[in-house]
């Protein structure tokens, strides 16, 4: 067999798997999302963005996203310094830090749900230390803004881990000759983190943001179990046209729609946090 | 001003002790060259001295200050490391500036600075470049412009030529030198290259098992090691040792020659000649020919002698064969002696 056709012919299962399952899915997908009765047309877009709670939906998610995601990278990026630095208990500080990556978004929603209901542990908490009289209703549908700290507060504590597991093996990648270097010739601990490890942490930067990003678009199940309809996101509002609306064509834009804002935001943070050949480690 | 004194320092990792209570003080503007085989404490010593480890006892001064507690960047040194460590983000300019801008020195400075030490290595065609497009012998160059941009009290070195090849170390070696003594630091150098050590050192200080065992001119410590590990250690080929016993009158008995000697209640001690200071006549140590290799200036032979192996260095006009007797006259001014025991030179 010849030599330079074997790595692709070991990937043609994997590229096959994902044609039939991903790619034709899609392209139906896509279809529909520019049809209707098999004529092409753009009206599922218009229906899409005419829909009275679609201003609404865009705005909550790229808030949400806008909100979560810084606060979880600088979050990740600590805890990431700090597992690094440890001498001894390393994994172990690292298995406890992911424990909520294996639990399902909407698991992570009902948790939080339990926190904040109105027999919830918060409320439990805040009557036997006397410091309300009677259950507070955290998550109705006036309170809004808490509606919005809740679900920003479960996907912090959902999502942070996996940020924070790919910031420590690159963190890893960092020859330790380089902050000697530094501490040498004259850097602090906070200009070694800004000048040395943010630096070098590029690439892994650029994976976790662009992952976590993504993620953020896709947030759907925290959303339904702490606001219910109260705080509509894309996610949710695509589900709604499929099941409760009952049409898969405005659905379909609407999956499409996200999918354009991730690649968007993917390729910004591509060309942002892109590491010239010359300067990589 | 920066005299460097390292006093009582030892250091422990867990059980293994890295270095015994090791004393050394350098002078101002000295060329210091830790020497010794890998493992023997020389980097954890420069590494203690940088501020990088911490010594489990003793004290460090730099400059008449005791520098132990104090972190790397309030000692007044710079490093040059093994590898490097040429900053892979930054330009070469910035590179070499990083020390300065730590130091917040204006623009203005930084810039003829960095000029002054790139054109000094030559390297001012490659301040725009990445690490990354720089070969060994530039990024070397590199790694000594950004120590010697800080006009550092003291720069310390850890065995910064070992990742260059053969000719390119030769080059640095003799460039190494002449940039050091223009700038006016104390310098320590980890080495464990011989040649190195003699070309570059005002003193070496050679180690072993982590302790100092002599420290002094390179001369000194190739003509009168302190000990045996030192002679058998330093010079291509090392010294040779035949034991010796004692005879009448003070004498001793070297492999059927009397010899005059030190005095000694010992019965045996060793005889020591290098390999260079030994003359075929027909007086000497009985040689059994064993191997011939004519290296041109000279010729290296191995000899049996009392059934150990000695080498000697003659002349490339003396016609010798393999299997021929010798006799092997050691320079009388030349002989040294070592206790076999404590190994000390006697």
């Amino acid at each position: 067999m010849h030599g330079k056709a074997l790595p692709y012919l070991l990937l043609m299962p994997a590229t096959l798997f994902l044609c039939i399952f991903f790619l034709y899915p899609f392209v139906l997908v896509a279809f529909e999302a520019v049809t209707r009765d098999g004529a092409f047309t753009l009206d599922n877009f218009r229906t899409m963005a005419g829909g009275w709670k679609f201003p609404v939906t865009v705005r909550n998610t790229l808030l949400l996203a806008a909100i979560v995601v810084p606060i979880q990278l600088v979050m990740a990026l600590l805890m990431a310094s700090v597992v690094s630095r440890l001498e001894t208990g390393r994994s172990a500080a690292l298995y406890v830090f992911a424990i909520p990556l294996g639990i399902s978004d909407l698991a992570a929603g009902l948790i939080w749900l339990a926190i904040f209901d109105q027999s919830g542990f918060l409320n439990t908490l805040l009557s036997s230390l006397g410091v309300v009289d009677k259950p507070i209703m955290f998550l109705g549908y006036q309170s809004k803004l808490t509606i919005f700290i809740a679900v920003a507060l479960a996907e912090i504590w959902r999502a942070t881990a996996i940020m924070m597991v790919i910031l420590v093996a690159g963190m890893g990648l960092i020859p330790k000759e380089y902050y000697e270097a530094a501490e040498v010739f004259g850097a602090s601990p906070w200009q070694r983190f800004l000048r040395i490890t943010l630096p070098l942490l590029r690439p892994s930067l650029q994976t976790a943001i662009i992952l976590r990003v993504i993620l953020a678009f896709e947030v759907f199940a925290v959303v339904a179990a702490l606001g219910g309809t109260n705080l509509p996101v894309l996610m949710g509002e695509t589900y709604n046209w499929q099941f409760t609306l009952q049409d898969r064509n405005v659905a379909a834009a609407s999956a499409l729609l996200i999918l354009a804002i991730s690649i968007g935001f993917t390729l910004f943070f591509l060309r942002v946090l892109r590491v010239p050949k010359e300067a990589r480690i | 001003m920066a005299e460097i004194a390292i006093k009582g320092v030892a250091k422990r990792f867990g059980g293994f002790t890295a270095l015994h209570q090791v004393d050394l003080t350098i002078a101002d503007q000295e060329f210091m060259v830790l020497l010794g085989a890998s493992g023997c404490g020389k980097t954890t010593l420069l590494r203690i001295v940088a501020g990088l480890e911490t010594p489990s006892q003793g004290e460090v001064w730099i400059g008449g200050r005791r520098v132990d507690h104090l972190p790397p960047r309030e000692r007044g040194i710079a490093m040059v490391f093994q590898n490097y460590a040429v900053f892979p983000h930054l330009t070469v300019f910035e590179n070499i500036a990083f020390g300065l801008r730590m130091k917040k020195l204006p623009q203005a400075d930084v810039e003829r600075r960095v000029t002054r030490t790139a054109e000094l290595m030559h390297i001012e065609q490659l301040l725009k470049r990445y690490s990354g497009q720089l070969s060994g012998g530039q990024r070397q160059r590199v790694a000594v412009a950004r120590a010697l941009a800080m006009e550092p009290d003291v720069i310390l070195m850890d065995e910064p030529l070992s990742n260059l090849d053969a000719l390119l170390r030769l080059e640095m070696r003799a460039e190494l030198k002449g940039v050091l003594a223009a700038s006016k630091t104390t310098t320590i150098y980890v080495t464990h290259d011989q040649v190195e050590a003699m070309s570059l050192a005002d003193r070496i200080a050679v180690m072993h098992q982590g302790r100092i065992v002599q420290a002094a001119s390179p001369v000194e410590v190739y003509r009168n090691p302190a000990a045996r590990f030192v002679g058998s250690f330093i010079g291509n080929p090392p010294m040779n040792f035949i034991p010796a016993t004692k005879a009448a009158n003070g004498d001793w008995t070297v492999a059927g020659l009397t010899l005059p000697g030190p005095k000694s209640d010992k019965q045996r001690i060793e005889f020591a000649i290098r390999p260079e200071d030994v003359d075929a006549g027909s007086e000497g140590l009985h040689a059994t020919v064993r191997v011939i290799e004519p290296l041109g200036p000279h010729t290296l032979v191995t000899c049996d002698v009392e059934g150990g192996l000695f080498r000697a260095i003659l002349d490339s006009s003396a016609s010798v064969q393999v299997g021929d007797r010798l006799r092997l006259a050691p320079k009388p001014d030349r002989i040294r002696w070592f206790d076999p025991e404590t190994t000390n030179a006697l």
